[in-house]
């Protein structure tokens, strides 16, 4: 039993538009998906001048080569070294590449214990089927530890530097708007972007999420998991815009995640050491080889570093983008 | 097992984590929880340093439940407790004396970023000082490296971002070659851990295979932390980056900062390539040529400067000399010399930049020396810190400068062929050193006839803490001059169970 739809609804219908278009009779990019002109983009006066003459300062006082000939001799003097320096030392590594042990060679003393010990009793001792995941997060745990606090203190590093200053929008207003003027022009609205990143946008979550979650079982991890979702991220954030993304990412959002995911990694791992070094028992079940929950504290490990990552790298975008999130 | 052997394992997480919480409080917390944690840090290692040095040895804490080759883990001996306990008594007084300072020059809503860094900073400081495994030290040199640059570009102002920029690209550098020579090393003889190393080299350089990666490994490595602790010809980063900023960077970056690197040079000497494997490649000899230089340059850098911070800073290059030419003595007690330098230089630079600031707080802001003039008169306890840095650094005794210098004597008229170059230019050194340092003395002990009046913000709290550190910064010179004899034991012990 069929209806037969009003004219003016059948119009706004996807068939509608679909066989138009297979009858060539309509095409759904004209008009819509040419970049409009943009508006030039002006700058005050004052700013120009201010660039200006910071620039001619620059050439005229610190730069006065034509009346500083120690600069200039000092300046050619420099390229001819930083030349000869870097061809001697690419000499020596390239000398010195021929003498080291063969790639591949049984013999090689790389090819010692403690690898042999890592793919024969790996899954045993740490559960994990993934012996990468295992040798990082459980056998060497304290120096992944340690780099996931170099990804901490870089972000903060990048803070120091690049955030706006929150206090500036009151002080100095002026500046702050010469600071903040590049978010005029948010969000650009590109349908072909837009519509690739609601298309591709989940499906890299999702599976970052996935490779994070699968990292003790196949290749993966929280590093590399944690990179693909931050990738994700970037990518929404660039076809939808700051207004979108400030609705689940904000400064707070990156201080408690990270925070969160630090903590518990130091707190776990300080038990593990802690008990591993005074020989005490360890109370973390390994699991079942293979499953889901199984390796004991690699998979919650994975999934703070996951966190990090993603929150530094989104950070990091965030940061040299407009200096704020 | 003792609990106090958890004790290396705690100061380390402990200044890791509390770095982590402060991510999350509000200025006022941060600074309390940091100088608490210092506090407890620096107890924790001075009870470690006292536990070793009754029962002698060292021991090995497994970081996991893996053994050696196969996991982490760290050693502590007397000398690394030493180094630890110095390391964060001295890192608590540089952030304490500068805390005023901070205000002033900091906005306030980075204050709890800068004490995430001091926290970073003294874990990756503590890990290289207790690590036995070179990818571990590789991987705390980098939170060290960016840890350092933050704590130089807090101030913002253009001059920082640019020292910034200078000490990251120098130090990168320098890290590049460290890894490169770490690499190196896991390839030819397939071990990280420091031991397992020093065993594999000793097989190599007795069958003689792998003679050139060997010497171009340690050749890289070398190079990588002398970049990094400004050993003369690669000093060009030092004296922005310890000028411009904060006072309390300026103080962490210079008594510490390259310290921990050159500690980590005599662990690689000692503890992974053995001394003599490292003899034979002849780098000592060059250590000893750059170090001289280094002593004199420095210096002479310094006495043209006319900005009071900088001069300072100049005088580091100079300082780092001396222990690079203690390591080319190429004899155990220019070692030692070497290791009591790091003790004494890192207790008197810090105590002169915290003194300079008093000096120049008082004078209007300024830096420049004729406005100096009778400072001492204006804020006596910086003064009276700047005055006992002046004569430690040219090398009075009972002040930490004079043992050291000391020591480089005796082990430069011990070495073999060496003493003449040594006793001359530790004599034109000291002259030198003499002369930037007591130019300032006078300076701000002549009396002026005109008077720079406080700025308001001015508070007897702030001055009391700052009175405080300056008192603490004395004693330890004092005491590390007058009572210099149990260090050296230290020293001495320590360094016998290196090898």
């Amino acid at each position: 039993m069929s209806r037969k739809k009003s004219d003016e609804i059948y119009r706004k219908s996807f068939s509608y538009h679909f066989f138009r278009w297979l009858r060539d009779e309509e095409d759904p990019y004209i008009g819509k998906v040419e970049m409009s002109v943009k508006k030039p983009h002006l700058e005050e006066v004052e700013t120009i001048r201010e660039r200006m003459s910071e620039k001619q300062m620059m050439m005229d006082r610190i730069y006065d080569l034509s009346n500083n000939r120690m600069l200039l001799r000092f300046r050619q003097v420099y390229k001819v070294l930083a030349i000869l320096f870097c061809v001697t030392l690419l000499g020596v590594l390239i000398v010195n590449v021929s003498y080291l042990p063969p790639i591949g060679d049984p013999d090689n003393p790389a090819d010692n214990e403690v690898p042999t010990r890592y793919i024969e009793q790996g899954l045993q001792e740490t559960g994990a089927i993934n012996i990468v995941s295992g040798m990082i997060l459980d056998y060497r745990a304290f120096d992944t530890f340690g780099e996931s606090n170099v990804l901490f203190i870089a972000t903060i590093t990048v803070l120091i530097l690049l955030r706006i200053d929150s206090t500036l929008k009151k002080k100095d207003p002026k500046k702050y708007e010469r600071e903040t003027n590049d978010r005029k022009f948010e969000p650009k609205n590109d349908l072909i972007l837009q519509g690739g990143a609601r298309v591709l946008t989940p499906v890299i979550l999702i599976w970052g999420a996935c490779v994070i979650l699968n990292g003790h079982l196949s290749p993966g991890g929280g590093f590399s998991g944690g990179a693909i979702i931050g990738a994700g991220l970037i990518l929404y954030l660039n076809a939808f815009g700051f207004v979108k993304t400030e609705r689940f990412f904000v400064e707070k959002t990156y201080k408690y995640v990270s925070f969160t995911a630090l903590t518990f990694y130091c707190l776990a791992k300080s038990y593990s050491f802690f008990t591993g070094a005074n020989h005490l028992e360890s109370h973390i079940p390994k699991g079942e080889p293979g499953a889901i929950l199984s390796a004991g504290l690699i998979l919650p490990l994975d999934i703070c570093v996951g966190f990090v990552v993603a929150c530094t790298m989104y950070t990091f975008y965030c940061m040299f983008r407009k200096g704020d999130f | 097992m003792d609990f106090i052997r958890n004790f290396p394992f705690f100061s380390i997480m402990l200044s890791m984590f509390s770095g982590i919480v402060t991510s999350m409080l509000p200025k006022r917390a941060a600074k309390w929880l940091n100088a608490v944690m210092i506090s407890v840090v620096s107890v924790l290692s001075l009870i470690l340093m006292i536990y070793l040095n009754r029962t002698g040895g060292h021991f090995i804490y497994l970081m996991g439940h893996f053994p050696a080759p196969y996991g982490n883990e760290i050693r502590a001996g007397v000398l690394e407790a030493m180094m630890a306990a110095f390391f964060s008594v001295i890192m608590l007084l540089s952030v304490l004396g500068g805390h005023k300072k901070l205000d002033e020059e900091v906005d306030e809503d980075r204050h709890n970023l800068y004490y995430i860094l001091v926290d970073m900073m003294l874990s990756s400081l503590l890990a290289l000082v207790y690590t036995n495994d070179l990818f571990t030290a590789y991987v705390f040199v980098e939170i060290n490296t960016i840890s350092a640059c933050g704590m130089i570009m807090i101030r913002r102002t253009g001059k920082t971002y640019v020292a910034a920029v200078r000490y990251m690209i120098m130090s990168l550098v320098g890290s590049g070659l460290l890894l490169l020579g770490i690499s190196m090393l896991y390839d030819i003889t397939g071990h990280l851990l420091m031991s397992d190393i020093k065993r594999q080299i000793t097989l190599i350089a007795a069958s003689g295979r792998y003679h050139v990666p060997l010497q171009v490994t340690i050749t890289l490595i070398c190079v990588g932390l002398a970049i990094k602790s400004a050993l003369f010809p690669f000093h060009a980063w030092l004296p922005d980056a310890y000028g411009y900023s904060t006072i309390s960077s300026a103080a962490i970056l210079s008594s510490l900062v390259s310290k921990g690197y050159i500690f980590l040079l005599i662990k690689i000497i000692y503890r992974v390539v053995g001394y003599d494997a490292f003899y034979m490649t002849g780098i000592l000899n060059v250590f000893f040529v750059f170090g001289l230089t280094g002593m004199i340059t420095g210096s002479i850098r310094a006495i043209r400067e006319n900005d009071i911070r900088r001069m300072i800073a100049y005088s580091s290059i100079a300082q780092v000399g001396y222990i690079y030419m203690g390591f080319g003595l190429a004899n155990q007690i220019g070692m030692e010399a070497s290791i009591f330098q790091i003790l004494a230089h890192g207790a008197t630079k810090s105590l002169l930049f915290i003194a300079a600031i008093g000096l120049t707080d008082v004078s209007g802001f300024s830096r420049k020396f004729a406005d100096l003039t009778g400072a001492g008169y204006r804020n006596r306890i910086a003064g009276i810190g700047f005055l006992v840095g002046s004569l430690s650094m040219v090398g009075v005794p009972m002040f930490s400068g004079f043992i050291s210098k000391l020591l480089f004597a005796e082990a430069g008229i011990l070495s073999e062929g060496k003493a003449i170059p040594t006793l001359v230019v530790l004599a034109i050194s000291v002259i030198l050193n003499a002369i930037y340092f007591m130019k300032t003395c006078i300076r701000i002990y002549t009396p002026a006839n005109y008077m720079y009046y406080a700025s308001d913000n001015l508070q007897f709290r702030n001055e009391l803490l700052y009175g405080i550190t300056m008192i603490g910064f004395i004693a330890v010179n004092l005491i590390l001059g007058c009572l210099s004899q149990p260090f050296l034991d230290m020293i001495h012990a320590g360094l016998g169970t290196f090898s």
